[in-house]
Parts: structure tokens; C-alpha cells; sequence
């Protein structure tokens, strides 16, 4: 059976997780919401604690606590704190909770490791189906919602005049975060999903000339950083996760002198 | 039935009034402009009919099924989003590219459908949003400042085309402006807005209104006589008579 190999279950892994991440790294870049995306990931380590703790499964945990922080910053963003402040309040406080709340189970200091920083690697066939699941809601999620969702971030007056309600979407895109962040956190591991959502649509931009042609060129460049940072770690016997953060920069940096030449000419 | 009531409507942002009782209806085939001081609460008027803000007393009643276009004071394109004149038109709902042709022909941009929306100047992305919202083929249009960034015949070619819509589409069209004179002579209804209605009815009732002319003063020359001297006047010694008195 061709899942039976690690590297296999590894790169499929890998691919799944970076062609949810970076359409919906698209919208986190146009709303100007990257910490966002850190602080539900950052929350996420309080679900595996819990999780752990309690015996559930890692994913259920992650989904459930992500979910709340990203509705918890939702509704707070409303009542007038600035969003960088907040963010950064609540991202590093759930992040030190995580760590303290983990701190109390014996025994599994080393499996925490996994989780702040992935183990692609170690991942199951089971993981690999939960993933490409995870992956196919989000993917559905966005295209079903994708006019509206993109009216929303445009505009919200104007999504308001042709009947959408952007609170409704900005739900959409909380909710479908959430998702992401539990089925990546085993992939690149909680510090490092932000850069999963974020850079490959950074390096996206300077090629795309619609909101639609952005969102497929991050997902080829999210899933070629996936596959050239899983074997750039195996060649090189280097972490997984974050040899695929990197290939993804550097691509960030080539599109980037690209564009810059292009705009020159 | 009315295309859009606003009953007793108070308005509450950041707990300061805005608004308060305000009591309208607007109708098919009508230009209403909204005149007042800057914070009197034009624009956060027309985002209450739109229903991105909601009434905190009173209530809106829009006709079933009524499609309003929509032109925005001002619209910032995050330089992250990529976006084409051609794609902005087509959202949210997906039109043919002879439908978006034609409309950007009609605004008079056709040749700009490729162009990156955060490449236009101001009076071309004025026209550009104009064009999406005609796209809706709307039964009301409201306009918010809409003639920001338009030269003055540009500004006048735009309200031509704004009479022009009014009897091809039938639509009710709502304007704010600034551009008192031209706005007003151009309009059946003139509603002068300060927090509550002052004053409402045909544009020199208003300018002769004595609320109207508390807020504007007499030295705008009532901005109806202004417009009328127009065609004769090219001067502006009248004016500097009227400051002086």
C-alpha cells in the first residue's frame, strides 16, 4: 500500500495542508489580519494540552479551543480595542497557558515539541485523511462563499448594499482558520502555520493580476514549498516544518525582486 | 409603496446622537439631494438605507426585492488585493463581458477594463464605481459624495448622466453633495440635514428656508441664486458684495 510509506504520507500531508492554507492566506493578507491566524494557531497548543489532558483526540481539541479564540477576537474587535493590541494580548497569553497547562501532565514534555513545531514525518494514515478532509471543507467552504467573502473584504458598505452581511462572512473565514489551524498544527506545528497562511500568498501577489489568479498561484506555491522543503529535509536531514517555511520564503523573495523589476520596466 | 420609508429613525454611534427623527420616503423616478454642514450625518443617512448601520430607534421598510445601487464617499483597495476594473464589476454577481463593456462604455471609461483598480486616478475610479453600480440596474441609487475627484466638466457630465438614469432606468437616485448649486437646481427634492430634518421640499423653498440659510448663511447666495447667475455672470464682483454685507 503506496500510504504505507512515511515520506509518502508525509508529502501528501504537506500538500493537503498547503492548498487549504493558501487560499484562505489570500483573505488573511487582504484583511490585514495575519496575527489573526497566529493567535488561533497559538491557542491551539491550550487544545493539545486539554486534549492530552483529557484523553480526546489532538484535533478535536485544537478545532474547539481555536474556534473560541477566533470568535473571542471577533467579538472583541468590535468593542473598539485596537486589533494589534488585542492580538498580541490573547496570542501570547494562550500561548503561555498552553505551555503552563501542558506543564501539569507528566510525561508528554517531549510529544509538546511535536506540536509547537510539527512532525510531518510522524504522521499517520489516519492524520493524512483527517487533513485532506480538513482541506476539502475549507476549499469548499471558500468557493462556496467566495464572491460574498470577497465583497466583504473590499468593501463592507458595498456588501451591505448588494445584501451580504460581512459579519456573516468574517464567520466564514474564522471558522475555516479554525480548521486549518487544527489539521497543519501536527504538519508545520503551531509557530510555524502562520507562515503556511501568510507567505505563499505574499509571494503570489507580484504574479497575479485578479483575487482569483492570487489564490491559485499561492496554492501551487504553498504545495511546490511543501514537497521542495520535505525533501530539502530529508536530503539535508534538517526539521521538516520549518525547511518548508523556508523554501516558501525564499520563493517570497524571488517573486518579490520579480515584481520589482517588472514594475520598474 | 414607497422603494425605501425611513420611520422616526434615530441613529446612535460610539454613544453620540447622529441622528433623530427622521421621518422619509423615497420614490421611483425622484432626485433627492441631502444637503447639511460637514458631521451632520449625511453619509451615516445613506449607510442606515443601505442597512450597514442599524437604526438604534424607528425603522427602514424597503420595498421586497428592491436592488439599490451603491457609490461610497470614499473606497480604499488594499494594495495586497489584485484587482481588475473588469473583475470589481463582476462582483458579487458574475456579469458577461459584453454586459461589463457596455457599462464602462456608458460611464465613459472603455478602455479601462484590464486596469488595476488601485492604478486609476480619482475621477476614472469615481466613474468605474458608478458603472457597478448601474450594473445592479438599480431601483434606487444612492450617491455619497459621488462627484469627489471629477473636474467641474466632469462633475457636470456626471450629473447629466444622473438625469439621463432617472428616465431610462426609472429609478429613485439620492445624492449627497457639497456642490450645493449644481446639485440642487439638478433636483425635484431638497432635504437639509443637521442631525434632523431642518428643512424638505423643492430646491427654492429650501434655499429661501430660514433653517437653511442659519446653516449656510445668506453669503452663499442662497446656493440656488448662485447657480442662477451662472449664465450671465462670469465675475464675481456679486459675491464679494454679498460677503461684505
Amino acid at each position: 500500500m503506496i500510504l504505507d510509506s512515511f515520506l509518502i504520507r508525509a508529502a501528501l500531508a504537506g500538500v493537503g495542508v498547503a492548498l487549504a492554507a493558501a487560499p484562505l492566506g489570500c483573505f488573511v493578507v487582504w484583511r490585514r489580519m495575519a496575527y489573526f491566524g497566529d493567535a488561533t494557531a497559538h491557542a491551539a497548543i491550550l487544545g493539545v494540552a486539554l486534549s492530552l489532558a483529557f484523553s480526546m483526540s489532538v484535533f478535536v481539541g485544537a478545532l474547539v479551543v481555536a474556534l473560541a479564540m477566533a470568535g473571542l477576537v471577533s467579538s472583541l474587535s468590535n468593542r473598539g480595542y485596537a486589533m494589534d493590541t488585542l492580538l498580541g494580548v490573547l496570542a501570547h497569553s494562550a500561548l503561555a497557558f498552553g505551555l503552563v497547562a501542558a506543564s501539569f501532565l507528566t510525561g508528554v514534555r517531549l510529544d509538546l515539541m511535536a506540536y509547537l513545531f510539527g512532525d510531518i514525518l510522524a504522521v499517520s494514515r489516519t492524520d493524512v485523511m483527517v487533513i485532506w478532509g480538513g482541506a476539502a471543507l475549507v476549499l469548499a467552504l471558500l468557493s462556496w462563499r467566495w464572491s460574498a467573502l470577497l465583497t466583504a473584504t473590499l468593501n463592507t458598505d458595498l456588501a451591505y448594499a448588494s445584501g451580504i452581511d460581512p459579519r456573516r462572512e468574517q464567520l466564514v473565514l474564522t471558522v475555516a482558520l479554525a480548521v486549518v489551524v487544527a489539521v497543519a498544527i501536527k504538519v508545520v506545528g503551531a509557530l510555524l502555520i502562520g507562515a503556511m497562511l501568510v507567505v505563499p500568498a505574499a509571494a503570489a501577489r507580484p504574479l497575479a493580476r485578479t483575487p482569483e489568479s492570487m489564490a491559485i498561484i499561492a496554492a501551487v506555491i504553498g504545495a511546490a514549498s511543501a514537497l521542495g522543503g520535505l525533501a530539502a529535509a530529508f536530503r539535508f536531514d534538517t526539521p521538516t516544518g520549518p525547511t518548508i517555511v523556508c523554501v516558501a520564503a525564499v520563493c517570497f523573495a524571488v517573486t518579490a525582486v520579480f515584481g520589482g523589476v517588472r514594475r520598474a520596466a | 409603496m414607497s422603494l425605501l420609508s425611513l420611520e422616526n429613525v434615530a441613529v446612535r454611534l460610539g454613544g453620540a446622537d447622529v441622528l433623530r427623527d427622521v421621518t422619509l420616503n423615497f420614490d421611483r423616478g425622484e432626485i433627492v439631494t441631502i444637503v447639511g454642514p460637514n458631521g451632520s450625518g449625511k453619509s451615516t443617512l445613506l449607510r442606515t438605507m443601505i442597512g450597514a448601520v442599524a437604526p438604534s430607534a424607528g425603522r427602514v421598510v424597503r420595498m421586497a426585492g428592491l436592488r439599490i445601487g451603491y457609490v461610497p464617499q470614499s473606497l480604499h483597495i488594499d494594495p495586497t488585493l489584485p484587482m481588475t476594473v473588469a473583475r470589481f464589476l463582476s462582483l458579487p454577481v458574475r456579469r458577461g463581458a459584453a454586459e461589463v463593456a457596455a457599462a464602462l462604455a456608458q460611464a465613459g471609461v472603455a478602455t479601462l477594463g484590464t486596469r488595476q483598480m488601485a492604478r486609476l486616478s480619482g475621477g476614472q475610479f469615481q466613474r468605474v464605481l458608478l458603472a457597478r453600480a448601474l450594473l445592479e440596474k438599480p431601483d434606487l441609487l444612492l450617491l455619497d459624495e459621488a462627484t469627489r475627484g471629477l473636474d467641474q466638466p466632469g462633475s457636470a457630465a456626471f450629473y447629466h448622466q444622473v438625469e439621463e438614469l432617472r428616465q431610462t432606468l426609472g429609478c429613485g437616485i439620492v445624492m449627497v453633495s457639497h456642490e450645493l448649486h449644481v446639485v440642487m437646481a439638478a433636483s425635484d427634492r431638497v432635504i437639509c440635514l443637521n442631525g434632523h430634518i431642518c428643512c424638505e421640499g423643492k430646491p427654492d423653498v429650501v434655499a429661501s428656508a430660514p433653517e437653511y440659510r442659519a446653516l449656510f448663511g445668506t453669503g452663499t447666495g442662497g446656493a440656488l441664486a448662485l447657480y442662477r447667475h451662472e449664465h450671465t455672470h462670469s465675475h464675481d464682483c456679486d459675491h464679494s458684495q454679498e460677503a461684505a454685507s
